[in-house]
């Protein structure tokens, strides 16, 4: 007996246990927004080099952030940076933060117009209009008057929001908020905010926004780029703050994200860009780390993964998944603050 | 049973500690669950108190709920809870009952035990595959058909005026009122199962018709244990969250149409939780809770005083 079953334990040791002892174990928590991208790029971080698993939990910014301050992860995923007061709650478990942009994605504006699939044209006027309450009709002159031509129907509007929680809404909010300083006073910028257009009506997560805006005619709602492209929704095309239409999203966001190469965790808004090409409504993602990691051995770990994570070959990664890349010099901005982690 | 002989030697001593253990054991048991709610409260109270200093009893009766400017009412929330819940339980008590009167008079074994089969199955449906049916099927049929029916028979009550966009009151009280209506079928049916045969036979003896001795007789004796099925399923629909959230709309806001948007206490602590930062508006989310909590008691306590009534006028 003893003797059948010691190749059995032999094997079970080298297979389940040895690889367990050499492999450094990485554990992440927070966004929602990077889970498809990280988990492919993990997966194939982790073919190539067999000795790191990283093990990434979305469970939302917010316990990402809250996590990363208990120092129960070893780094943390949020789509908002962390503000003065986290950071300082942070610091004070864990030592100086650092905060390094890692994904990029845009936000469309989709719409269920009867009669209308595609080309539906929109300023920033006419969008924060809108969600504002004060358009209510499709057939609205102003509407009517920038896309001529087109047969608008008599349909009132139904603003569609999310209802969680969300990077995405704290993104759109705070483009309406630079575009419209009605709306920077009456609502502002937040992951949740209070919705004033009578018509609006809120939807769990893109999945609850995309399905109450398809099943309402007469919707219109804010989901992110990549849901809106997988899933080819109705997508209005917006105007920038230069004046110009922008058709092609994800070009737009990675000009948007390129104009500003010193973007940093306390002026990280890329929203209302100026630059011809510029698209309007985009933002990063970011990973938090410790600058200082008390195990310097899976610091080292950290430091290598996160820097190919942002580099161009995960990036192209990202592409692939219809988030938009990383423009050269982001890539470079977080190649040199990851740099200055002590490891 | 036990044998002559054996009871003969019994050691009583023995058997009377045994039996105060046991004793012990079983108070313990029930009192776990005291307990239990004890610290519930406790730590609902501890978790919300910035939210209570905060706003004290405004809380409860303003209407802003807007975490941007730190401004939290639950009086929509509180609002929408009730009105869900109350129409899930008409609807679903009026049915469950007459489906548990079917099951346990009239049907026989081989239709009652299949469909019996059938209500515990959908009991076991978890609420998300409700709330994404609610989502994908029912509002578009509350918004073409249901409510258009409504508004055309019924338009001149305020229940059933305005614009339908599909989700809503009336669309999250039917999702929950599926989803109780096993609940009030399986126990009214036991109840009704367990009523002695005697009444029944009594009451066919003087001249009463199968209909009138199950309406008459049946359903008033077993109305203690149908109104515990009841407050049961009530409790279920108070506290019903995922499928609530996606299909009611979503907004803090009274309107009298059923058809109109609106949010529940519990709704908007699965929304906002995982995102809420700051100390008084994780609070105010915690005291959202806490007040669930208290609407369900208060609600549950409601509904004995008025059963104690009722047996004693009938008394």
């Amino acid at each position: 007996m003893r003797k059948r079953l010691a190749p059995i334990a032999a094997a079970l040791f080298v297979t389940a246990i040895l690889p367990a002892m050499a492999a450094t174990q990485l554990t992440g928590a927070g966004s929602t927004f990077d889970y498809p991208f990280f988990s492919k790029a993990f997966y194939d971080y982790s073919k190539s080099h067999g000795d790191v698993q990283v093990n990434y939990q979305s469970i939302g910014s917010g316990g990402g952030i809250a996590q990363f301050t208990q120092r129960t992860v070893d780094f943390g995923a949020t789509d908002v940076p962390m503000n003065a007061g986290e950071v300082k709650a942070a610091e004070a478990s864990g030592g100086p933060v650092l905060q390094v942009p890692v994904a990029l994605g845009g936000e469309s504006i989709v719409y269920n117009v009867p009669g209308v699939a595609s080309g539906l044209h929109l300023t920033s006027g006419l969008l924060a209009g809108i969600f504002l309450g004060k358009i209510t009709s499709w057939n609205d002159p102003q509407i009517a008057k920038l896309n001529g031509g087109m047969k608008l129907p008599n349909t009132p509007i139904v603003v569609v929001h999310r209802s969680d929680g969300s990077g995405t809404t704290y993104i759109f909010t705070d483009y309406l908020s630079a575009i419209s300083a009605e709306w920077k006073t009456k609502v502002g910028t937040g992951k949740s905010v209070m919705w004033i257009a009578a018509s609006a009506i809120g939807g769990k997560g893109n999945e609850g926004v995309a399905g109450q805006v398809n099943n309402n005619p007469g919707a219109i709602g804010y989901v992110e780029l990549a849901y809106a492209i997988q899933n080819k929704m109705s997508q209005a095309t917006l105007q920038n703050a230069a004046g110009k239409y922008i058709s092609d999203a994800p070009g737009g966001v990675r000009a948007a994200a390129a104009a500003k190469p010193d973007v940093s965790a306390t002026s990280f808004s890329i929203v209302n860009m100026k630059c011809a090409t510029c698209y309007p409504i985009a933002g990063y993602s970011w990973v938090v780390v410790y600058q200082n990691p008390q195990d310097k051995g899976k610091g080292k770990v950290l430091q290598q993964i996160l820097t190919w994570l942002s580099g161009g070959d995960a990036q192209k990664i990202a592409g692939g998944l219809d988030y938009v890349p990383l423009p050269e010099n982001i890539q470079s901005l977080a190649r040199n603050t990851l740099a200055k982690m002590h490891v | 049973m036990p044998r002559r002989e054996d009871m003969k030697n019994r050691n009583y001593a023995a058997i009377a500690a045994a039996d105060r253990v046991f004793l012990l054991v079983v108070y313990a048991a029930a009192g776990l669950f005291v307990l239990l709610v004890a610290m519930l409260f406790v730590e609902l109270v501890h978790g919300s108190w910035p939210s209570i200093v905060a706003f004290k009893f405004k809380f409860l009766w303003t209407s802003e709920w807007n975490p941007v400017t730190g401004q939290f009412g639950a009086l929509p929330l509180i609002y929408g809870t009730l009105v869900t819940s109350l129409i899930a339980i008409v609807l679903a008590g009026f049915v469950g009952i007459l489906a548990a009167a079917y099951l346990a008079e009239f049907a026989p074994g081989w239709i009652a035990r299949p469909l019996g089969f059938v209500i515990e199955l959908l009991a076991a449906v978890p609420s998300v595959v409700f709330g994404l049916w609610g989502l994908f099927v029912l509002a578009p049929f509350v918004r073409t058909v249901l409510g258009p029916f409504l508004q055309k028979t019924l338009g001149f009550l305020p229940l059933f005026q305005g614009s339908i966009s599909g989700v809503g009151m009336l669309t999250a009280g039917l999702i929950l009122a599926l989803m109780v209506l096993p609940t009030v079928t399986a126990i009214s049916r036991e109840v009704i199962v367990a009523i002695g045969s005697d009444l029944r036979e009594a009451s066919m003896s003087l001249g009463a018709t199968k209909w009138e001795t199950v309406a008459r007789v049946v359903i008033p004796a077993s109305r203690v244990g149908i109104f515990g099925a009841i407050v049961l399923a009530l409790g279920r629909a108070l506290g019903e969250t995922i499928a609530t959230t996606m299909v009611i709309g979503n907004r803090p806001e009274i309107a009298a149409s059923l058809f109109a948007p609106s949010y529940t206490l519990a709704s908007v602590i699965a929304n906002e939780f995982t995102e809420a930062n700051g100390t008084v508006y994780i609070s105010a989310l915690v005291e959202l809770g806490l007040l669930l909590f208290i609407v369900s008691f208060l609600v549950n306590a409601m509904a004995r005083l008025l059963l104690w009534a009722v047996l004693r006028e009938k008394s």
